[in-house]
């Protein structure tokens, strides 16, 4: 006797019966097997999310009682400058820190393909991803210190200019955006490579019989075919890289002159130094709906769920 | 420079000079030199005595290497010898957060992967009414930005009294995450069914099945996630620094942070913030080492899908 296969959607009429007996000693062990993630999830995903939208419809410093705004919140958002420039700086964190390590991992994923064999090499390439962001963001500030720092040393010896990096307010928010494409690239780098590992060589090697050029060969085959990798790259990146905080946390707490507060920060700002959780949480909704919207937008554009090797 | 000229070349064929090719390899040379020479430059300065640093700030090596920033952030110096030594006298007790680190990371990563396996297998192979649509509700978890949790989950540890204790650390990421349920559920489902229907046919139970067939046939997955949850635990900054404002229960991350922040004024500590730094990448470091090989395949795994 063979056990029925179970696929849910065919039930053997005739074993029917017996089945259902049997079902319910494997539902029991099924809901026990679920029960701490089920209760991790309630607990710290469902109720916090529903809790969280309900926070934002009030005004609360934690101390008294939660008190009932309505939108006031959201209204308070719209004409919030500060909350526009968050915004603001957050796109420009984005616009330097996702095209660069994005592009350059695409480059070295390439160049991992071709000549890279050694997992000790591509290991040393995702060192900085083992790395805390905080460790990350003292070793920069260290590297980069104006007087002491060994990059301003450097530039020094090749007769630049030493530079602010974090002192000034015109390059600290891309002083952290480049911290943070050294501390991504080599990661993503081998997330391409492994996408690039699933397209059959046969495909190159058609192309090479009919003349194609190493840049043709780039542009039509390479990039395409690694699509669904580059969406799932950028998906994840760029809702990481909306989210970032502990490198602002540790280098700059926002200055110089707010020119890298970011909206994390803002809304960290809100909730933990203002004691303003109502408002707090209204931003990390606007957050949300921001984040899906793009999330949405990149699947669209990226044509997500079609491979062109089928 | 030919190719001719290059040694070895009379004992392979020769190669048409590839300018692709070369320009590769000086690309993943840079690459490589990019990304480990801010970890020499850590370890260096950690090397460097404090009256060092200025003079020898361009230097790739100190020319009087000392181990007494270890020693100073480690605490197995008096306050006055730190002070002796040009150190702020601001300690942070490294040894305790390294002990935070492994208890916050360990407690984690064990039942947080035991809990999500018996989950992933339940959803995988277990049939029970309300299946799909569990797994849907964690799946749809998976896309929430963490700080629309973290402001009420705060509130939650806060109501409970959990402020600064280890339960009030861990317990957010104890008992799951959608991403590893989901990541040992696809694992779970590609295993062949035949050895646990054969199981089945001996009378073995699901309990029975799930701890003597499916978790030894998948250490490969179970290791990958734990190592994974691993790194993403050892460097969580956010989540302790909201919790733990107490010292006692800083791990390494939140203690770094602490212990740069304790000289607003002026520059900090340099060469025992590095010596702290050193210290707290040393365990990733061993972890790497000893399981490099299956870190880098894990990475590449979990990123194919």
């Amino acid at each position: 006797m063979t056990v029925p296969s179970d696929t849910l959607s065919t039930p053997v009429s005739a074993t029917r019966v017996r089945r259902v007996r049997r079902l319910s000693t494997e539902a029991v062990v099924g809901y026990l097997f679920i029960l701490p993630a089920v209760v991790g999830f309630l607990i710290f995903y469902l109720y916090p999310s529903v809790r969280g939208l309900m926070i934002s419809f009030t005004d609360w410093n934690l101390l008294s009682d939660p008190e009932s705004v309505g939108l006031a919140n959201y209204r308070e958002l719209l004409a919030d400058e500060k909350f526009w420039d968050a915004l603001g700086i957050t796109f420009k964190y984005v616009l330097w820190n996702i095209p660069l390590q994005t592009v350059l991992a695409i480059l070295m994923a390439v160049a991992m393909d071709r000549v890279v064999k050694s997992m000790f090499v591509k290991g040393l390439l995702i060192l900085p991803y083992l790395l805390s962001n905080v460790l990350v963001a003292l070793t920069f500030l260290w590297l980069l210190d104006p007087l002491l720092g060994v990059v301003n040393a450097g530039l020094e010896a090749l007769g630049i200019a030493r530079q602010p990096f974090f002192g000034a307010p015109e390059q600290a928010i891309e002083t952290i955006a480049g911290i943070n494409v050294w501390r991504h690239t080599g990661f993503n780098a081998l997330l391409f490579y492994a996408g690039l590992q699933a397209i059959p060589r046969t495909v190159f090697e058609a192309a090479r019989i009919d003349g194609a050029s190493a840049v043709q060969e780039f542009f039509r085959i390479t990039l395409p075919l690694l699509r669904p990798v580059t969406v799932f790259v950028l998906v994840t990146s760029l809702i990481g890289s909306f989210q970032i905080f502990d490198t602002v946390a540790v280098t700059t707490q926002g200055g110089p002159v707010d020119s890298t507060r970011v909206l994390v920060f803002y809304i960290y700002q809100n909730a933990f130094a203002f004691f303003k959780m109502g408002y707090a949480t209204a931003m990390s909704m606007a957050l949300f709906v921001l984040l899906v919207v793009f999330t949405l937008i990149q699947m669209r554009l990226f044509n997500a769920n079609h491979s062109d090797l089928e | 420079m030919t190719v001719q000229s290059a040694p070895g070349a009379s004992v392979r064929p020769k190669k048409p000079f590839h300018w692709g090719l070369a320009l590769a390899w000086v690309g993943i040379a840079l690459a490589v030199i990019l990304s480990v020479t801010p970890i020499l430059f850590v370890l260096k300065t950690a090397l460097t005595t404090n009256r060092a640093l200025f003079v020898e700030s361009a230097r790739l090596w100190p020319t009087q290497p000392t181990l007494d920033n270890f020693r100073r952030v480690l605490g197995l110096l008096s306050f006055e010898q730190s002070q002796a030594l040009g150190g702020s006298g601001s300690t942070i007790n490294f040894l305790g957060a390294i002990k935070n680190s492994v208890i916050f990371t360990g407690v984690i990563v064990v039942f947080q992967t035991l809990f999500s396996a018996m989950a992933a297998y339940a959803f995988a192979r277990l049939r029970f009414p309300g299946r799909d649509a569990i797994f849907f509700a964690f799946l749809t978890a998976m896309m929430i930005p963490g700080i629309v949790l973290f402001i009420p989950n705060f509130i939650t540890i806060k109501t409970l009294g959990w402020l600064n204790t280890y339960q009030g650390m861990v317990a957010p990421f104890v008992l799951m995450t959608p991403f590893a349920v989901f990541f040992l559920r696809q694992f779970f489902l590609s295993l062949p069914r035949e050895t646990e229907e054969a199981a089945v046919l001996d009378g073995a139970g699901s309990v029975t099945i799930f701890w003597r067939i499916v978790v030894p046939m998948s250490q490969g997955p179970l290791a990958t996630l734990a190592i994974l949850t691993t790194i993403g635990m050892w460097n969580e900054f956010f989540w302790p620094y909201l919790i733990s404002k107490d010292p006692a229960t800083y791990p390494l991350p939140v203690a770094l942070q602490a212990f740069k922040s304790q000289t607003p004024q002026g520059s900090p500590d340099w060469s025992g913030l590095m010596a702290g730094a050193f210290i707290s990448i040393l365990p990733i470091f061993v972890l790497m080492t000893v399981l490099g090989r299956r870190v880098v395949e894990s990475l590449q795994f979990s990123g194919a899908k």
